[in-house]
């Protein structure tokens, strides 16, 4: 038995026959190719699989692909416009915010829904906001600062910098 | 040309990394993101039961869903010699059981499906007849008279024994011991604990049966080091094999060892002649992948009055699980342990290590342990602040009493480790700085005045990293060298190709900051491959923190190598004698007229033209380089934890935590403090949280991130970093690793810092995790075994 599934991801249409069953997080993986939102615990712990189902985060793992039917996803895929980079993204390059890889794209869309809802978050905010997703490898320290370089960059309203300190 | 940065080739120095352009984007590619055309999907199904006769396996069901393509057991196995492998310890393994299960998780059968959930599916319509038998559960009981015997496979075996080990002089140590003023013991355990990589383990196997190529996508740590040994498993000739290791989700020494799941997505390959994935879920990772620890260890002290730290003996019963799978130099059973002499000047030290079977996942040396190095600093710097307990005095104080001195480097310890470099006193009091030391312990007075738990925690660790020297590290006879090679394209850019694997170090980055700082170039021209076995030359791979020593000095060389080939070139292409050329970053030069000189990509032109070359001169640009270290790196630091107890609840908050490293000259420091943060966070997990412990029939109780708990933003504090820079004398670059500095570093800090908030409580020692229920109870004066169910 499979059920029709309509979703918007990222700003596209996609229409498929699949599972009832099926995870959001093995639909959008398996089923559309994209593979920047990752599967790493099936309890809704980790956050690997985060990303939006109508603009809030939601830990795919736990959601089923017939739950997104008529609705909006956005992955990391859909953060860069128009070849440039979100400042959440650039803040982690510019602070380290990142080492293996594989949480990034489930911390990188929270900290845009965060920054999108609280455009200025002190360390306790940014620090709650992520505790629901595990890093294992940078300690969260550097995650915090690029969030934190991400707000000021949104808020003073620079062009792209190139590169350097955190600011 | 500039860097990114718009400065001049920076070299060594922080820099942005490379790698991050495709993780932000989404665009990495791990092994699950593998896919090709007609791959199949495989699933392992797994013993309930820790210890049991499997009398029948009935696949009859299975076989006969609609979705499934093959079903292989232990038997299918047995009949192409597959059904047991051989560890990295040099004992076998099953790979699918075909006699006994022998811990819960252990791979029975394998299930290859058109799709990930067909798989699962067809799991359970196996039916396995399991007679039950009783397991050992506790290390303590393993040698029992009358325990199960678990290894019953080995002919002539009777007991659970695996190894006896020792090192130190047993003599010696009692003579101190006999007449020392003071002495202190402690029974304590480092609990299994398990690394926990986001990615779970998993492989894409494709053999080709026209070619007879095999070529696996594979999560490890070690491509070369697996290649050989599934050559010499599967009878697939060594230049048949082709493993990939692409992007890899964190391994921690998880990645290490061959899984049965790697060898049945092989044997699925080559059964359907279609490519088969095979992904871990996290259960299966947690239950069955390679723990970490599990040393049930006494310490002893000897002391002097005045504060003299005299001599160090221990006793280790190492709990290795069903199978003897640890990953460490085949002439070390205990990996590393015996540097448990610590950062001290000592007059004698002894260890003896037992090493047993129990109805556990094999495993033991893994989560950035430095082959066990964890746990011999843990054991010190515990016994260290019972003995500045005992003696009344400082933890810190006591400690800069007997730190070895700068000018005892190298120094050879009792057991006969050779330190590199270090300056000990200078580090811990950078940290003790810091943390502002002396104002916190009168700050801990106020509040125990007040009923609050403070507790400041001291420790100071020194690693043993960058294995091996291969005369002496081998594993599974492969000695512990690696090899790099170096090629300079015509027009000035380069290609490193290395053997060991990134996990998230930063490998393209640092390496090519390497030939950077050596060539003069810009590190973005300097394009860094790893992870395939077919494009980088044979190394045994990234573990123990052996990345840098090992291979950064291979770089480093082979830099310096095509440095000197350049040389000759570039005499010809001036026409002076070779001689009087000198080198500045960049650019040979004419000795006295420096305006006659050849920059590096005017060489690599001319290497590949139609200039005319000397005798002997090959026309090229490159240079290779295998690595046999002449020694281990010594990096070292000093941890300063300080906690908050809550006496009605247990819980433990850490409020501060500083970190003092030295690990020799920084590629690029904003790499290494990134390792530390990690590390950091690890010890916070490992004293306070995570545990893979056990119920009397053997069940495993950690076998999900709702039992497993890991540290989160919210446990872990802003870390407060310094340093210290002593150059390795013997490192090319005066590099040392770093990457497993603070894992081993700061659990005995936070555990010295909430044994020191429990004081008032006259609490002496409590085993780690030290949870909310642990140290409650051990405020009630009798805290429990954590690696047990009971209370």
């Amino acid at each position: 038995m499979t059920i029709r599934v309509a979703v918007t991801v990222n700003g596209t249409e996609y229409t498929r026959d699949v599972e009832p069953r099926l995870l959001l997080i093995h639909f959008i993986r398996d089923e559309l190719g994209l593979t920047g939102s990752h599967w790493g615990c099936d309890t809704s712990n980790c956050g690997s699989c985060v990303m939006w189902l109508d603009a809030r985060p939601v830990k795919s793992c736990t959601v089923l692909a017939a739950m997104a039917d008529g609705r909006a996803v956005r992955t990391v895929e859909g953060l860069e416009q128009d070849g440039r980079l979100d400042p959440v993204q650039q803040g982690f390059i510019e602070c380290h915010g990142l080492q293996c890889g594989f949480c990034t794209s489930g911390m990188l869309m929270t900290a845009r829904w965060l920054l999108d809802h609280h455009p200025d978050p002190d360390e306790a905010e940014i620090r709650e906001v992520i505790s629901g997703q595990v890093c294992r490898c940078t300690g969260y320290e550097n995650i915090v600062r690029s969030v934190r370089w991400a707000a000021d960059f949104e808020r003073s309203g620079r062009p792209d910098r190139g590169g350097g300190e955190p600011a | 040309m500039t860097d990114v940065n718009g400065g001049p080739p920076p070299g060594f120095g922080r820099r942005l990394r490379k790698e991050d352009q495709r993780f932000i984007r989404g665009q990495g590619l791990y092994v699950d993101d593998v896919r090709l055309p007609g791959m199949l999907h495989g699933a392992v199904l797994r013993s309930p039961h820790p210890h049991a006769r499997i009398l029948s396996v009935d696949t009859l069901a299975a076989e006969a869903h609609p979705k499934v393509r093959a079903v292989i057991t232990g038997e299918t196995l047995a009949s192409l010699n597959l059904a047991w492998m051989p560890t990295l310890s040099g004992d076998t393994q099953a790979v699918l059981a075909t006699d006994k299960v022998r811990f819960q998780g252990q791979e029975v059968a394998f299930v290859v499906a058109e799709d990930r959930y067909s798989a699962r599916d067809a799991l359970e319509l196996i039916v396995v007849d399991y007679e039950p038998l009783p397991p050992v559960v506790d290390a303590r009981r393993a040698l029992d008279a009358g325990a199960p015997l678990i290894r019953d496979d080995q002919p002539g075996r009777t007991t659970n024994h695996i190894f006896d080990w020792e090192a130190g002089d047993a003599r010696a140590t009692e003579a101190v011991f006999r007449d020392a003023e003071v002495t202190v013991a402690q029974d304590m355990l480092y609990p299994r604990v398990h690394p926990a990589p986001l990615e779970t383990c998993g492989a894409v196997a494709d053999f080709d049966r026209v070619t007879g190529k095999l070529t696996i996508w594979e999560t490890t740590q070690a491509p070369h080091a697996h290649r050989t040994l599934y050559a010499m498993v599967s009878g697939v000739p060594e230049h048949k094999i082709r493993v990939i290791s692409p992007d890899i989700g964190g391994g921690f020494g998880n990645k290490v060892p061959i899984y049965p799941g790697y060898l049945c997505a092989i044997a699925g390959s080559m059964i359907t002649s279609k490519p088969v994935k095979w992904m871990e879920d996290r259960s299966e990772n947690l239950m069955s992948g390679s723990f970490a620890r599990d040393f049930h260890m006494r310490g002893e002290l000897a002391g002097s009055r005045d504060g003299r730290i005299r001599a160090v003996r221990v006793t280790v019963l190492a709990d290795h699980g069903a199978f003897n799978g640890t990953a460490q130099p085949s002439k070390f059973p205990a990996g590393f342990f015996s540097v448990f002499t610590g950062s001290y000047d000592l007059e004698a030290a002894y260890c003896q290590v037992t090493g047993v079977y129990t109805n556990k996942a094999p495993g033991g040396v893994a989560y950035s342990c430095s082959f066990r190095v964890t746990e011999a600093v843990y054991l010190v710097e515990r016994m260290v602040d019972l003995l500045a307990l005992e003696l009344g005095l400082d933890p810190a104080e006591l400690r800069l009493r007997n730190l070895l001195r700068p000018e005892q480097f190298p120094y050879t310890c009792q057991t006969g480790w050779v330190y590199d470099s270090g300056d000990y006193p200078r580090t811990l009091r950078l940290a003790m700085e810091l943390a502002g030391y002396a104002e916190l312990r009168r700050e801990q007075e106020a509040e125990r005045a007040n009923g609050s738990l403070m507790g400041i925690g001291v420790s100071f660790f020194t690693e043993a990293v960058g294995a091996g020297p291969r005369k002496h590290m081998d594993i599974l006879g492969l000695g512990m060298a690696d090899g790099v090679e170096l090629r300079m394209h015509p027009t000035g850019t380069a290609v490193l190709r290395i053997s060991v694997q990134t996990q998230g170090q930063g490998h393209e980055t640092t390496f090519a900051q390497i030939v950077a700082e050596e060539l003069g170039i810009s590190p973005d021209d300097v394009e860094v491959v790893h992870g395939d076995t077919d494009q980088t030359p044979f190394g045994l791979g990234t573990y123990g923190s052996r990345s840098t020593p090992v291979s950064g000095a291979a770089t480093a060389i082979a830099a310096r190598k095509l440095r000197e080939h350049a040389r000759l070139i570039a005499a010809a292409m001036m026409e002076v004698d070779v001689a009087d050329l000198d080198w500045e970053r960049g650019r040979w030069f004419v000795r006295g007229d420096p305006d006659q000189g050849r920059t590096i990509t005017e060489i690599a032109l001319a290497a590949h033209s139609s200039l005319e070359l000397p005798e002997g001169v090959e026309g090229h640009l490159d240079a290779s380089c295998v690595y046999n270290p002449p020694n281990l790196t010594y990096p070292c630091g000093a941890y300063i934890c300080v906690v908050d107890v809550d006496p009605g609840t247990g819980k433990v908050s850490v409020r501060r935590f500083v970190a003092v490293d030295d690990c020799g000259v920084r590629i690029n420091p904003m790499i290494v403090e990134g390792q530390v943060h990690g590390g950091l966070a690890d010890g916070i997990g490992m004293a306070l949280m995570e545990v893979i412990a056990f119920d009397d029939d053997g069940n495993c109780l950690g076998g999900s991130f709702m039992d497993y708990l890991l540290p989160t933003s919210l446990e872990c504090p802003s870390w407060e970093l310094g340093e210290t820079v002593t150059p390795s004398p013997h490192h090319p670059i005066g590099a040392k690793g770093v990457g497993e500095s603070a894992t081993v570093g700061s659990p005995p800090a936070v555990v010295n810092a909430v044994i020191d908030a429990l004081r008032p409580y006259g609490v002496r020692h409590a085993d780690m995790p030290l949870t909310p229920a642990q140290v409650w109870r051990a405020i009630q004066g009798r805290p429990f075994r954590t690696d047990l169910a009971i209370g």
